[in-house]
C-alpha cells in the first residue's frame, strides 16, 4: 500500500516533470525540469530496490550529463518563438508517434502478459543482497565481452573528439606551463654577492 | 534507560504506529546531526578568522562576546535582518533557489557517514556511490545562481565552477575508486572498519597518492583558496554570488563551510579511520584509556584537523591561475589516480598492504 | 573461465592492442616521419591477418555466453575486411601526403572502423552487434569529418551524423522489442524461442524486426534510406570515400546475415517482403539516379546502392546458395569498389580532385595502363563477362529463379543494363575523348602496383570464379 503511494507519487511527478521538459518555454528550465524526471525516476529504481541503477543514474545524467547540457544551454541564445512554433506544427507528427508506441506498448504487455503469470509488485531480494554486487558480478562475466567494447566506444570516442577539434594554429600565443612549472629561482634571479663598500 | 524516561512516555511511545515511530526517531537521528553540524558551520567562520589572523599577525574577531566567541551570531543576525535583494531580468525562481541546491546535498550527504560504529542515520550498502552522486549535485547551486542572476560575473564564475568541479570530480572519482578497492565494500562503516589495526593500517599509508589527490580536490570542489577563481574577487568581483545579499548569501556561505566540514569528514572516513584512535597500539596508555578507545572525538578532532589545513591553505597560497587549475585537475590528478588504481591492483595480486592475507 | 577461453576472439583482442600501440607511438613520430604510422597500421593490419588464420579453433564456437561466435564465415570476413582496409590505406597514402592530411588519427580510427566490423562479424548477440556498429559508426563520423577545413565534409558529416544516430535509435529499439517479446538478446536464443513457440511470431515481435530491417538498411543505404550515401560518398575526402565504400558493407551483409538469418529466420516469410521491396527500390532507384550523375564519387555512391540491391535481393531469396551468393556477391564488389576509388585517387592530387566524371577524360592517352584497369574496375561492376562481376550477378539472379520469382529475375537483368550505361560512359570517356589535364600520376611505385594487382584480380576472378564460390558455399554450409 505504503510502495503504491510512493509509486504513483513518484510516476505522477515523473510525467509532469516530462511534460515540463517539452513545454516550458525557458530552455533552462526545460533542462531542470529533465534533472526532476532523472530524479524521479531514480527514485522509481530505488522502490525496486535497483539501488545501484538508481545512484548511477543521479551520478551520470544528473550529476554530469546534465551539467554540460545546461552549460551549453545557458551560453547559446535561443529564439523561444521559433521553438514554440516547431513544437505546434510538430505536435500531430509526435502525437501519431506517440499513440503508435503506446499501442505496441500495451500489445506487447498483453502479449507477455498470455504467457507469464504476473508476480505482483516488485521480486522481493533476499536478505543481504546487493544490487551493485550483483550487477558488478554479471557485467565482468556474462557481458564482459560487451562491457569491454562499451569501454573502446569510449576510447573511440577520446581519439575521434581529440582528431577533430585539436589543432596547432600558427602564432598562437600560449604558454608553456610546464616549463613555468620547471622554472627555478636560480635561472631567474642572480644573487650576487658584493663587498660592501667603505665608508668613507 | 528505564528509569530516566518515565513509564507513561514509554506507553505512549509503543503505542504510536510502527512507521511513525520510525518517522520520529529518524527525524530525532537528523536533528542531532544536524543542529551540531550548523553551528560547527557558524564556529568554523570563526575559528576560520582568528586562524588567518594569526598567521598574518593580527587578533582577527575579538569585540562580540569573550574572546570575539559570538562573533558567528553576530553575523549571522546581520544577514538574516538585511534585504534579499533580487535584481532586475534576473530569473527569480531560479535565483531563489539556487542557494538551497547548493546546501542540500551538502546537509544531505551526512546521512550516510558514521559517526562512530553504531550510529548513522541511513547505513546502506551503497553508500559510496551516494557521496559521489549527492557531491556531484552542487554545482547545479552554483550554476543556477550564475545564470538566473543575469550579470556578467557571476555568470564568468558560474562556469569557471562548473568547469572546475566538473573536472575534480573525476580526480575525486577515481580516488574513490582507490579506496573502494581497498575497503571491498561501498558502506562506509565497513570502510572505516577495513582500516582497524592502528595508524599504519589506516588507508592513507597504502593509498597516499590518492589521500592527497583526493583531500586537495575536495578543496577544489568547495571552491576554496587556493582554487576559488569562481568568486575570484579580484577578477570578477564575488563571481557567482555577486548579487546575493542577507539570507540568500548567508545560505551560500552556509552551504560553502558545509561542504568543506564534509569533505574533511570524508577524508577521515576514507583515509584516516574514520572513529578509530591513532594510539590504539600505545599499550602505556593503560587498557581503558578513553585515549585508546575509538569513539567519535577522534573523527571530530580529525575533521578538525582537516578543517585547520582548510584554513592554513587559504592563509598560504596565492590563487591559481585558471589554466593552471585546469592543467593540475586533468593532467596531473587524473593520471596520479588512475596509475595509483593499477598500483592498487598489483598489491592485491601481491597481497600486500591492506590486502594481506 | 581460463585465458585459453578467450582464444577465439584473439584477433579482437590483438587488433586492440595493436591500435593502442600505434596510438601511442604516433604520439612520438615528428610530422616529416608521419608515414612510419602508415606502415605501423600496415603491420597491425598483417598481424591481424595472421591472428585470424592461426587462432581460428577446429569446430565453430561460441564465447562470452554465446556473445561471440566463431564460425568459417567470421574468419572469410574478417579477412576479407582487413585486406580491403590495407588496400586502402595503401591508396590513401601518396594522396594524404600531397594534401598535408597525413595524420595518425586516420589510420587509428580507420583501425578502430575495422575493430568494429569485426566485432559485427563475430555478433552473437544482438547487443554486441550493436556495440561493433556503433564502433565503425563513430570511427567513420570522425573520419568524414577528418578535413576540417572543407564545409562539404562538415556537412555530409554532420547529416551522417544526424541520420545515424536516428537509425542506430531504430535499431536499438527493435532490439528492445525482440528482447521484450523474446526474453534474449542472443541470436541462438532468439531464434529457438521462435521455434519452440510459434505463439510469439505475431504482431509485437514482427514490429521490432520491422525496426531491426529499417536500422540495417540504413547502414547498408538501401533506399529509401539512402540519402546520406551520396551526400558523404561525395562530401568526404576520397580516402574516406573509400574506406566506406568498401570494408562496411562487410560489415553490412554481416549484420544481416546474423540478424536476419541467423536469430530471425523463423520470420522468414515476414522480413522477406520487406527486404524485397527495399531491394527492388535500392535497384530502380540506384541504377537511374547514377546516370545522372557528373561526380564520380556520387556516381559511385548510387551505383553502391543499386549493388546494395543485388546483395538483398541473394539474402531476400532464403536458400543457402542465396546467402553464399550474397556473400560472393559483397566480397567481389569491395574488391572492385576499392579499385575504383583508388583510381580516383590515383587521379587527384594536390589542389585537384579527381572528383568529376570528365576528369577521366583521356585517360587511355595520358596512362593506357590505369586507364585498362579503370575499365576492369568499370567492366566488373557493370557486370561485362568476363571480369567477375558478371558471375556475382549470374549467381544472384540464379538464385531468385530458383526461389521462384522470375519477374525480379528480368528486373535485375533490365536495372544491369542500365547500370551498364553509366559505367561504359567513364570508359568512353578514357578512351575516346581529349584529355583536359595531362599531369603525371605522383602515387609511389607499390601503389600502383598493388592498384594493378586489384585491377588484374577483378578480371582473374571473373576468369576463374569457381574457387571463391566454393569457398562462400562451404562457409556458409
Amino acid at each position: 500500500m505504503f510502495q503504491a503511494i510512493l509509486f504513483y507519487t513518484f510516476a505522477a511527478v515523473l510525467i509532469g516533470a516530462a511534460m515540463g521538459v517539452i513545454f516550458s518555454r525557458n530552455p533552462v528550465h526545460a533542462v531542470m525540469f529533465l534533472v526532476l524526471a532523472f530524479f524521479q525516476s531514480s527514485l522509481l529504481w530505488l522502490l525496486a530496490e535497483a539501488e545501484f541503477l538508481a545512484i548511477v543514474l543521479i551520478l551520470v545524467y544528473v550529476g554530469a550529463v546534465m551539467v554540460l547540457f545546461l552549460f551549453v544551454v545557458m551560453m547559446i541564445d535561443i529564439n523561444v518563438e521559433r521553438v514554440q512554433g516547431g513544437l505546434v506544427r510538430y505536435a500531430p507528427l509526435g502525437l501519431v508517434i506517440a499513440g503508435l508506441m503506446v499501442v505496441e506498448l500495451v500489445q506487447l504487455i498483453w502479449a507477455r502478459s498470455r504467457f507469464e503469470v504476473a508476480t505482483g509488485g516488485f521480486a522481493a531480494t533476499p536478505e543481504g543482497y546487493s544490487n551493485t554486487e550483483a550487477l558488478g558480478a554479471i557485467l565482468y562475466t556474462e557481458h564482459v565481452y560487451a562491457f569491454e567494447i562499451a569501454a573502446v566506444i569510449l576510447l573511440l570516442a577520446i581519439v575521434a573528439a581529440i582528431s577533430l577539434t585539436m589543432r596547432k594554429r600558427e602564432g598562437l600565443k600560449v604558454q608553456n606551463i610546464t616549463s613555468q612549472v620547471a622554472a627555478r629561482a636560480k635561472d631567474r634571479v642572480r644573487v650576487v654577492k658584493m663587498e660592501a663598500e667603505k665608508r668613507q | 534507560m528505564g528509569s530516566l524516561i518515565p513509564q507513561f512516555a514509554l506507553d505512549l511511545w509503543n503505542g504510536l504506529p510502527v512507521e511513525l515511530q520510525t518517522v520520529v526517531t529518524h527525524v530525532f537521528k537528523i536533528v542531532i546531526v544536524l543542529l551540531p553540524l550548523i553551528l560547527a558551520v557558524a564556529f568554523s567562520t570563526y575559528f576560520e578568522r582568528k586562524i588567518i589572523g594569526y598567521m598574518q599577525r593580527r587578533i582577527g574577531p575579538n569585540r562580540v562576546g569573550p574572546l570575539g566567541l559570538g562573533q558567528p551570531f553576530a553575523d549571522v543576525i546581520k544577514l538574516l535582518i538585511k534585504e534579499v535583494v533580487i535584481p532586475t531580468r534576473s530569473n527569480r525562481f531560479l535565483f531563489l533557489i539556487a542557494p538551497l541546491l547548493s546546501l542540500i546535498p551538502a546537509f544531505a550527504t551526512w546521512a550516510v557517514i558514521p559517526l562512530n560504529d553504531t550510529f548513522v542515520i541511513a547505513d546502506i550498502n551503497a553508500g559510496l556511490l551516494y557521496v559521489l552522486a549527492l557531491t556531484s549535485l552542487g554545482v547545479y547551486g552554483v550554476i543556477l545562481a550564475g545564470w538566473a542572476t543575469n550579470s556578467k560575473y557571476a555568470f564568468l564564475g558560474a562556469m569557471r565552477s562548473a568547469a572546475q568541479i566538473v573536472a575534480y570530480e573525476i580526480a575525486m572519482g577515481f580516488a574513490l575508486v582507490g579506496v573502494l578497492m581497498a575497503g571491498g565494500s561501498l558502506n562506509l562503516g565497513d570502510i572505516v572498519r577495513a582500516q582497524e589495526g592502528g595508524i599504519t593500517s589506516w588507508f592513507w599509508l597504502p593509498l597516499l597518492p590518492l589521500f592527497v589527490v583526493y583531500f586537495i580536490s575536495g578543496v577544489a570542489e568547495t571552491n576554496r583558496a587556493p582554487f576559488d577563481v569562481a568568486e575570484g574577487e579580484s577578477e570578477i568581483v564575488a563571481g557567482f554570488h555577486v548579487e546575493y545579499s542577507g539570507v540568500a548569501f548567508a545560505l551560500f556561505f552556509l552551504a560553502e563551510y558545509a561542504n568543506m566540514l564534509l569533505i574533511s569528514a570524508l577524508t577521515s572516513i576514507f583515509f584516516l579511520g574514520g572513529w578509530a584512535s591513532p594510539f590504539e597500539g600505545l599499550t602505556f596508555l593503560g587498557d581503558g584509556s578513553f585515549l585508546r578507545e575509538p569513539s567519535l572525538m577522534w573523527l571530530c578532532l580529525k575533521i578538525a584537523f582537516f578543517m585547520f589545513v582548510f584554513f592554513w591553505l587559504r592563509a598560504t597560497f596565492p590563487r591559481y591561475r585558471y589554466d593552471q587549475i585546469m592543467r593540475l585537475g586533468w593532467k596531473v590528478f587524473i593520471p596520479v589516480t588512475l596509475v595509483w588504481i593499477a598500483v592498487e591492483a598489483l598489491m592485491a595480486w601481491l597481497q600486500v598492504g591492506p590486502w594481506a592475507a | 573461465m581460463t585465458i585459453s577461453d578467450f582464444l577465439p576472439a584473439a584477433p579482437e583482442i590483438s587488433l586492440l592492442c595493436s591500435i593502442c600501440a600505434v596510438l601511442l607511438i604516433d604520439l612520438f613520430i615528428s610530422d616529416e616521419k608521419r608515414v612510419v604510422t602508415f606502415w605501423l597500421a600496415l603491420v597491425a593490419l598483417l598481424l591481424n591477418i595472421w591472428v585470424v588464420v592461426v587462432s581460428a579453433p577446429p569446430d565453430p564456437t561460441t564465447i562470452f555466453d554465446g556473445s561471440y561466435i566463431y564460425d568459417p564465415l567470421s574468419q572469410v570476413l574478417k579477412v576479407a575486411a582487413t585486406a580491403v582496409v590495407a588496400l586502402g590505406f595503401f591508396y590513401a597514402r601518396d594522396y594524404l601526403r600531397q594534401v598535408g592530411m597525413l595524420k595518425g588519427e586516420f589510420f587509428v580510427l580507420g583501425l578502430f572502423g575495422l575493430l568494429g566490423i569485426m566485432i559485427m562479424i563475430s555478433a552473437g548477440s544482438l547487443l554486441t552487434m550493436y556495440l561493433g556498429l556503433e564502433t565503425l559508426s563513430l570511427a567513420l563520423y570522425a573520419l568524414v569529418a577528418f578535413d576540417r577545413e572543407s564545409p562539404q565534409a562538415a556537412e555530409s558529416a554532420m547529416k551522417y551524423f544526424v541520420l545515424g544516430a536516428i537509425a542506430s535509435g531504430a535499431l536499438l529499439y527493435g532490439i528492445s522489442w525482440i528482447y521484450g517479446v523474446t526474453g534474449s538478446l542472443k541470436f541462438a536464443e532468439i531464434s529457438q524461442s521462435i521455434a519452440v513457440r510459434p505463439e510469439l511470431n505475431d504482431v509485437p515481435l514482427w514490429f521490432g524486426m520491422a525496426f531491426l530491417v529499417v536500422g540495417i538498411a540504413f547502414k547498408f543505404g538501401a533506399v529509401p534510406f539512402h540519402m546520406w550515401l551520396p551526400d558523404v560518398y561525395q562530401g568526404a575526402r576520397s580516402p574516406v570515400t573509400l574506406y566506406i565504400a568498401s570494408a562496411p558493407k562487410l560489415a553490412a551483409l554481416a549484420l544481416i546475415l546474423r540478424v536476419l538469418v541467423d536469430g530471425l529466420e523463423g520470420l522468414h516469410g515476414v522480413w522477406q517482403g520487406m527486404v524485397m521491396v527495399i531491394a527492388v527500390l535500392s535497384l530502380v532507384i540506384g541504377n537511374v539516379v547514377a546516370i545522372a550523375q557528373s561526380n564520380i564519387k556520387r556516381m559511385l555512391g548510387y551505383s553502391a546502392i543499386a549493388h546494395v540491391g543485388f546483395i538483398l535481393l541473394a539474402v531476400f531469396a532464403g536458400s543457402e546458395a542465396g546467402y553464399a551468393a550474397s556473400l560472393f556477391y559483397t566480397l567481389t564488389y569491395v574488391i572492385m569498389a576499392a579499385g575504383a576509388f583508388g583510381m580516383v585517387l590515383l587521379l587527384s592530387r594536390q589542389g585537384f580532385e579527381a572528383e568529376a566524371i570528365a576528369d577521366f577524360k583521356g585517360l587511355n592517352a595520358r596512362s593506357p595502363w590505369f586507364a585498362l584497369m579503370m575499365l576492369f574496375f568499370m567492366f566488373g561492376m557493370a557486370g561485362v563477362p568476363p571480369w567477375v562481376g558478371f558471375f556475382a550477378k549470374l549467381n544472384v539472379i540464379n538464385v531468385v529463379l530458383d526461389a521462384g520469382f522470375p519477374g525480379l529475375a528480368i528486373l535485375m537483368v533490365l536495372a544491369s543494363v542500365v547500370g551498364a550505361y553509366y559505367y561504359l560512359r567513364v570508359v568512353w570517356y578514357m578512351y575516346f575523348e581529349r584529355a583536359e589535364d595531362k599531369s603525371v600520376f605522383q602515387a609511389g611505385r607499390d601503389t600502383r602496383a598493388l592498384l594493378s594487382l586489384n585491377g588484374l584480380a577483378v578480371l582473374a576472378l571473373g576468369i576463374a570464379p569457381g574457387w571463391l564460390l566454393a569457398l562462400c558455399l562451404a562457409v556458409i554450409g
